[in-house]
């Protein structure tokens, strides 16, 4: 016998270091919880590794830094006018969108429905990878110590990421959302389809869970749809890039993911989110002697008299194109800024009854309403301004409640036309708004 | 008798420094895990710890030696990823050996033994992760064989390179 050991001690060894590898392994694969009682090891390894990633990382930064942020600056000038440019067109629509977001916000609040925000958001720097193309997950360099948690949504400005994997002090995985083991509940954004996003062995991301009698075209974008507890609603994840009749009666449906997952810097990990009751108190009272004076012809309110101003500007005339691209203060309050939007984008034809009541505030800004109420005195108009808003014209809402509308109370209660209206009327100057305003 | 053939008492054993044992793998890893976050495709093709296994087992010549080299480097490597521990483990523990076993019966120090060598081995790797991920963890996993001659290539030229650096450190037994 110890002849025969002996003599094959080399293959005994091997077969015995076998062995004990997958007993390991059964022992996690049969656990349900993973990871919890490797984890010490697993803290090991990452802190032999992780360290020397963090010196070259910052090491990495540092003299990318001073080159790109001292030395190299070609073009800088050119970028930056470009992005002042990117910057007023981002505000324009800023302003459609905040419109849209305060309607929607009013709906919830008569629906009842509860709300999502993100609330809090660490940044986080990716300092590695696992270093295998089937375990498709990164390292951040925030940890514990940030208060990261298992199982928090990791977002970038371009859509998801995926989700912390497992916490170390000063370092986390992140679970990429092309990993095979991810899943991720989505929405299709035009569609409305639900399913899940799920990563391939291949690295490349498909929507399951979609019946195959379904329409549903490549373009379209897929958003998180909240189901899963980790992700926000709404986040982007990608747009479909090809759909297929798959097996079980279910359509594949890749997805080119949002975000360059293989080029990943900078994240955010969503470490707090809000749910709240949606409510309309910010949005102003709208009492149904409101609405119902909507429908209504009245008079058309005077232009406020101030003692301050020697010539009391009129609404229409205080966002004077040109001047009111080069202000200063954009940040203007959202609510005020929506409700002008609303008013400029207004076709000047005859709206029905129904149409303003599903709107009801796009009468709420002060200035709005008298220069509305100028434009239903002359129908024949020129069109109005769109500026921010490209579809208004066709929109099935032409926001025409406000031409014989008193100042509901939102609006009374925000008497500040003067720096709202900049904000919405730079880029497309309208002159026949402008005459048509009263003086 | 083949000329590639060699008697146990032609054959050179080397061994290594302690920090180069242990600074060589742990080098390895740190690369592994840290250039795809620039380069992505390094991380599919290419795969330095076990290119540091087959040098190591080979240069050793003692397939104990060679099999505790790869489980030790496999286990390492399967720590950073989140599957089950083991899978690179097993896969590089039979590299070890075989690698060691060959170097003991082969000539494998010049540069188209290496190429061959690293080749068959990558391969031979690649069949047993996916073996075990399959067949034991139950990932899914694709078998491409333009895929893995490709990658097998891949890191067979890029192993000549690094045995060749890698030579240095060689101290006789």
């Amino acid at each position: 016998m110890e002849s025969i050991l002996g003599r094959y001690r080399n293959l005994v060894i091997l077969v015995g270091v076998l062995f004990l590898q997958i007993l390991g392994l059964a022992v996690q694969v049969k656990r349900s919880s993973d990871t919890e009682n490797t984890r010490l090891i697993r803290v090991w390894a990452v802190d032999m590794v992780t360290p020397f990633e963090r010196v070259l990382i910052w090491a990495q930064n540092g003299t990318g830094g001073l080159w790109h942020n001292y030395i190299y600056l070609r073009g800088v000038r050119a970028e930056n006018r470009q992005l002042k440019d990117q910057i007023e067109q981002l505000r324009l629509e800023q302003v459609r969108l905040n419109e849209d977001a305060v309607q929607a916000h009013r709906l919830q609040a008569l629906l009842a429905f509860k709300e999502q925000f993100i609330s809090k958001t660490v940044a986080a720097q990716v300092i590695g990878s696992s270093g295998t193309d089937t375990s498709r997950i990164l390292y951040i360099d925030k940890g514990d110590k940030d208060h990261l948690k298992r199982d928090m949504a990791v977002i970038t400005s371009d859509g998801v990421v995926g989700k912390v994997l497992q916490v170390f002090p000063s370092v986390s995985q992140v679970l990429l959302i092309n990993d095979q083991s991810s899943g991720v509940g989505t929405i299709l954004e035009k569609s409305r389809l639900q399913g899940f996003l799920k990563g391939a062995a291949n690295g490349e991301v498909a929507l399951e869970g979609v019946m195959s009698d379904e329409q549903v075209a490549p373009g379209e974008k897929a958003l998180t749809s909240g189901g899963d507890q980790i992700f926000p609603k709404g986040l982007l994840i990608g747009t479909v890039t090809n759909v297929a009749t798959g097996k079980d009666l279910f359509l594949n449906i890749a997805i080119k993911p949002a975000v360059n997952l293989s080029k990943l810097e900078e994240v955010l990990v969503v470490v707090e989110r809000q749910e709240r009751q949606a409510t309309t108190e910010d949005l102003g009272r709208v009492r149904a002697a409101d609405i119902l004076a909507r429908r209504l012809p009245s008079v058309p309110d005077k232009p406020p008299v101030t003692a301050n101003s020697p010539s009391p500007a009129p609404a229409g005339s205080v966002a004077a194109p040109g001047t009111a691209s080069r202000t200063d203060s954009p940040v203007a309050a959202p609510k005020q800024v929506s409700t002008n939007a609303a008013g400029l984008t207004k076709p000047a034809k005859s709206p029905s009854a129904s149409e303003s009541v599903a709107r009801p505030q796009v009468a709420s800004g002060s200035g709005q309403g008298r220069q509305n109420s100028t434009q239903s005195a002359t129908p024949n108009a020129a069109p109005p301004t769109t500026a921010g808003r490209p579809d208004a014209v066709t929109t099935s809402k032409p926001a025409s409640a406000a031409p014989t509308q008193p100042k509901p109370r939102a609006a009374q209660s925000n008497p500040a036309p003067a720096k709202v209206a900049p904000a919405v009327l730079p880029a497309q100057p309208d002159p026949a708004n402008a005459q048509d305003s009263p003086h | 008798m083949p000329i590639t053939y060699t008697s146990g008492e032609q054959v050179e054993v080397y061994r290594f420094s302690l920090p180069v044992t242990v600074g060589v793998p742990l080098l390895a890893l740190f690369l592994q895990a840290f250039i795809p976050r620039r380069f992505p495709g390094f991380a599919v093709y290419l795969d330095l710890p076990l290119l540091v296994t087959i040098f190591f087992a080979m240069a050793r010549r003692n397939p104990i030696s060679g099999l505790l080299t790869g489980a030790v480097i496999g286990l390492l490597q399967d720590m950073l990823g989140h599957n089950p521990i083991g899978i690179y483990g097993i896969a590089k523990t039979v590299v070890g050996y075989l690698a060691s076993s060959l170097g003991v019966k082969l000539d494998v120090e010049n540069a188209g033994a290496r190429l061959l060598l690293t080749l068959g081995f990558y391969l031979i790797h690649s069949a047993v992760y996916f073996t075990v991920a399959r067949g034991m963890v139950s990932l899914t996993q694709n078998w491409s064989w333009s895929r893995g001659v490709l990658a097998g290539l891949a890191n067979a030229f890029l192993g000549v390179i690094l045995y060749f650096f890698l030579d240095k450190f060689k101290q006789r037994a």
